[in-house]
C-alpha cells in the first residue's frame, strides 16, 4: 500500500517515504532537543541543578555544528534510507553526544571548582534513547550473524574504554564520584560478578540435573516445577527478608557457619535468594529442551544399543543444550539484576552504589551503581544469545 | 536364523501382537505386511528387545534374545527406521560409526569401516564423509541410515518402513540396492512395509498381519496364488493378482528359441514388464537381449500361462 501512494508521486515527501520507526525516534529526539535540558549544573552535589540548552552547554563553535549533526541524523532516520546509512547516521550522533558531553562538562565546570557538578539532562538521554532505538534497528534488520554481533559488542566496548581512559569525562559528576571511591568500586563490581555467576553456576549444577530427573520421573516433575513457580512468585525484597532469620540462626547455632561468613545479612543470603530464582528457569528450560528432542534419533540411539546413560550424553544433552542454554541466558540476565537488590541486606555489589545514592538523595550515586549493572546485562545477553545461536545444528528444525 | 515362537504384547487390555509364530532361515529377507495397527512394528521391536514380550520367545541362531543385556543384544543386530533417524548433530561418519565406536572398535578400524560402507552405497567417502545430515537429500540419508545399521556386520537386520519416506523413484533404486547389498553380504533382513509391492519385491517371504494376528506367512507366490483370508487378498489387490505374479518371474527364465521382431527386452526384465511392451506395441513375441545378444524369444502365449491362477 506504500507503494502505491509512493508511485503516485503526489509530493515529494510524501508520507510512504517515511520510515515507520523513523517517525517514532524523530519526535523522541525532538522532544530530547527542544522541551529537556541538555545538561545540569549544580554548584554541589546534592542541591537542585540548573537546566541548561544545548546551546548553553556548550561553546558556539561546537553546539552549532552538534546541532547540525544531530539535525542531520534525524532527517536521515526519518526518511527511508538503506540500512547501511541509517546505521552510519545513528553511530555518528551517538559518538558525537558521548565526545560533547564531556567537552560541555569541561565547558561548564568552573576551573579549580570541585564542589560543582555537571551531569547529562534529560534532553541527553532522551536524545541517546532516540538514536540508540534507531541503531538497534538497524542492527536488526542487517541480520548480523552471531559471531558480528559480539565483535561489535567487543568494539563499543573499547571505545568506551578509551573514552574512560583519555579522562574526556572526568568532570562529568558520575565520574567524579566514581574518583572518590574507585577502589571500593571494582572491589563492588567483583563482588556483584562474583554473585550473579556464582548463582548462576551453582543453579547449572544442581539445575541440570534436577531438570533430567524431572524429566524422566514424570511424577516428580509436577512437584519440581510447582515448587519451583512458587518460589519464583516471591518478589526479591521479601525474599531477602524472608531469609534473614533462619540464616542467622544458621550462623548463630552451625559452628564454623559464621566464619564462613553466614549470617542473617551479608553475601550468604544474598547467594542463596540469587540461586532459589535461578533454579525455576534451568529446571524448566532442561525439561523442555530434553522434551523437545525429536523421537527419531532416540529411538534410532536405543536400537543401536546405547545405554540409557550413553543416550543421554551423546544425543539428548547435546540436541537439549541450545533450550538449556537459553535459560542460562535468562539466568544471568536475570541475576546481574537481581544483585544490585542484594546491596539493600549487605550483600555488596553495585546496589550498594545505588541505595547509598538513595538515601544521601545524591542521583549520581545512584546512576554510578545502575549504569555498569545494565551494561554488564546487556553485554551478558549479547554474548549469551550468540552463544545459543552458535550451539544450535543446523537444520535441525528440518528434521523428520 | 530367527525363531519366532508364541510371541505375544498386551498393553493394558489391549493384544498388539496375539501368538505369533514364524522362523526366517539365515540370508532370506523376510517382509511383515499389515495395514498401520496391525502389529508388525510392536513385533519387529519384540526381536531386538526395544518392546518386551508379554509371552513367548525369540531365539536368533538358536539363542534366547533374553540372554544379554538389551543394549548389548542391540549392538549385534542392525536396526535401520522411516526417516533415517540420524543424529543430526553428528558428521555422517560418525553417524555410521555409531556402533563400532560403541562395541569399543579402534579409531582407524572405525575410519576404514566408513569408508568402505560410504563406498558399498555409492556415497563418495571424500566428499561425505564430514558432511552434516542436514545437507543430504532424502535418499541419501536413507542410504547412511542403512550404512550406519550395517556398521559392525551384523548378521541380522531389522527394518521399518525404511523407504517409507521416499519418492517412488528414489525408493525403487533403494529397495534394488538393498537387494544387491543384502545378496553379497548374506545378512538376513525382517523389514517392516505397509507396502505389498514392496513386500513382493523384497520378501523372499511374507508374513501377513492384522490386528496382531499372523495371518499367513509363505514365498510370494504362494500369497499370490493362494491367499490365506479374504483380508489378505484385499492386501493384494485382486485386480493387479496376473500382474503380480508376473512381477515375481524374469523374461530369462522364459525364452523359448526363436526369432521376433522389433525393440528386444532385456533378459533381466520382469514378466510384467515384457507384457506391457507385447501390449504397447501389439506384438505376440519379443526378442530377448542379454550382453548386447539375441539369445532368443518370449511369447504372448507364455506369459498368458505364467499369469493365470495355478491349477
Amino acid at each position: 500500500m506504500s507503494l502505491a501512494t509512493g508511485r503516485a508521486g503526489l509530493s515529494p515527501v510524501s508520507i510512504s517515504r517515511l520510515d515507520k520507526l523513523g517517525v517514532v525516534t524523530t519526535l523522541i529526539a525532538l522532544a530530547g532537543l527542544f522541551l529537556q535540558p541538555f545538561m545540569l549544573f549544580r554548584a554541589n552535589r546534592i542541591v537542585l541543578g540548573d537546566p541548561l540548552e544545548l546551546w548553553q552547554s556548550l561553546p558556539a563553535f561546537v553546539w552549532v555544528p552538534t546541532l547540525g549533526v544531530i539535525l542531520a541524523g534525524i532527517g536521515l532516520t526519518l526518511v527511508k534510507t538503506p540500512r547501511t546509512v541509517r546505521l552510519s547516521a545513528g553511530v555518528a550522533v551517538l559518538a558525537l553526544l558521548a565526545v560533547v558531553v564531556g567537552v560541555s562538562a569541561s565547558y561548564l565546570t568552573p576551573e579549580g571548582d570541585s564542589f560543582a557538578r555537571v551531569s547529562p539532562g534529560g534532553g541527553f538521554w532522551i536524545l541517546i534513547f532516540a538514536f540508540a532505538l534507531s541503531v538497534t534497528d538497524s542492527v536488526a534488520r542487517l541480520r548480523l550473524g552471531p559471531v558480528p554481533r559480539v565483535l561489535a559488542l567487543a568494539a563499543v566496548g573499547v571505545v568506551l574504554a578509551a573514552i574512560l581512559y583519555s579522562g574526556l569525562w572526568s568532570d562529568l559528576s558520575i565520574l567524579k564520584e566514581y574518583a572518590g571511591r574507585a577502589n571500593s568500586f571494582w572491589q563492588q563490581v567483583q563482588v556483584h560478578l562474583v554473585l550473579a555467576l556464582g548463582s548462576m553456576a551453582a543453579a547449572a549444577v544442581f539445575g541440570i540435573p534436577l531438570g533430567i530427573v524431572s524429566y524422566r520421573i514424570v511424577r516428580v516433575r509436577a512437584a519440581i516445577l510447582n515448587a519451583l513457580n512458587i518460589v519464583q512468585t516471591i518478589p526479591s525484597m521479601a525474599m531477602f527478608g524472608l531469609l534473614i532469620a533462619p540464616m542467622a540462626w544458621v550462623g548463630a547455632t552451625i559452628p564454623g557457619a559464621a566464619e564462613l561468613g553466614i549470617g542473617g545479612i551479608g553475601v550468604a543470603p544474598a547467594f542463596l535468594a540469587l540461586f532459589a530464582y535461578s533454579l525455576l528457569p534451568v529446571v524448566s528450560n532442561t525439561v523442555v529442551g530434553l522434551d523437545t528432542v525429536p523421537r527419531e534419533p532416540n529411538d534410532a540411539a536405543r536400537g543401536v544399543g546405547m545405554t540409557d546413560l550413553q543416550r543421554l550424553v551423546r544425543i539428548e544433552m547435546p540436541l537439549a543444550f541450545p533450550v538449556i542454554l537459553t535459560g542460562i541466558r535468562i539466568v544471568l540476565v536475570q541475576n546481574i539484576g537481581l544483585t544490585v537488590i542484594a546491596g539493600l541486606i549487605g550483600g555488596g555489589g553495585l546496589g550498594t552504589f545505588v541505595f547509598q545514592g538513595i538515601s544521601q538523595t545524591a542521583m549520581d550515586l545512584v546512576l554510578l551503581g545502575a549504569i555498569p549493572a545494565v551494561a554488564m546485562a546487556f553485554a551478558a545477553a549479547i554474548v549469551l544469545d550468540a552463544g545459543v545461536e552458535l550451539s544450535r545444528p543446523k537444520g535441525a528444525g528440518a528434521q523428520r | 536364523m530367527i525363531e519366532i515362537d508364541g510371541l505375544t504384547k498386551v498393553y493394558d487390555t489391549t493384544t498388539v501382537v496375539d501368538d505369533v509364530s514364524l522362523s526366517v532361515e539365515a540370508g532370506e529377507v523376510a517382509a511383515v505386511v499389515g495395514t498401520s495397527g496391525s502389529g508388525k512394528t510392536t513385533l519387529l521391536r519384540m526381536i531386538n528387545r526395544l518392546v518386551e514380550p508379554t509371552s513367548g520367545t525369540v531365539r536368533i541362531e538358536g539363542r534366547d534374545n533374553r540372554e544379554v543385556a538389551p543394549y548389548e543384544l542391540r549392538r549385534h543386530i542392525g536396526y535401520a527406521i522411516q526417516g533415517h533417524g540420524l543424529f543430526p548433530h553428528h558428521t555422517v561418519g560418525r553417524n555410521i560409526g555409531t556402533v563400532p565406536k560403541l562395541l569399543g572398535w579402534d579409531k582407524q578400524k572405525i575410519a576404514a569401516r566408513v569408508d568402505e560402507l560410504l563406498d558399498l552405497f555409492q556415497l563418495d567417502p571424500a566428499h561425505f564423509r564430514d558432511r552434516m545430515p542436514h545437507e543430504l537429500s532424502g535418499g541419501q540419508k536413507q542410504r547412511v541410515g542403512v550404512a550406519r545399521a550395517l556398521a559392525a556386520g551384523p548378521s541380522l537386520l531389522l527394518m521399518d518402513e525404511p523407504f517409507g519416506a521416499l519418492d517412488p523413484i528414489i525408493r525403487a533404486k533403494a529397495q534394488d540396492d538393498l537387494l544387491d547389498i543384502q545378496r553379497r553380504l548374506g545378512t538376513t533382513i525382517v523389514l517392516v512395509t505397509h507396502d505389498m509391492d514392496e513386500a513382493i519385491k523384497l520378501g523372499n517371504r511374507i508374513a501377513v498381519m492384522d490386528e496382531g494376528k499372523l495371518l499367513q506367512y509363505a514365498r510370494p507366490q504362494d500369497i499370490i496364488a493362494k491367499p490365506a483370508t479374504d483380508f489378505v487378498e484385499a492386501l493384494l489387490a485382486s485386480g493387479e493378482r496376473a500382474f503380480r505374479m508376473l512381477s515375481l518371474t524374469h523374461v530369462d527364465e522364459l525364452v523359448e528359441p526363436g526369432a521376433a521382431d522389433g525393440e528386444p527386452i532385456a533378459g533381466t526384465a520382469s514378466l510384467r514388464e515384457a507384457y506391457a511392451l507385447l501390449l504397447w506395441t501389439r506384438r505376440d513375441a519379443l526378442p530377448v537381449i542379454r550382453n548386447g545378444e539375441i539369445i532368443g524369444r518370449v511369447t504372448r502365449a507364455a506369459l498368458d500361462d505364467k499369469a493365470a491362477a495355478p491349477q
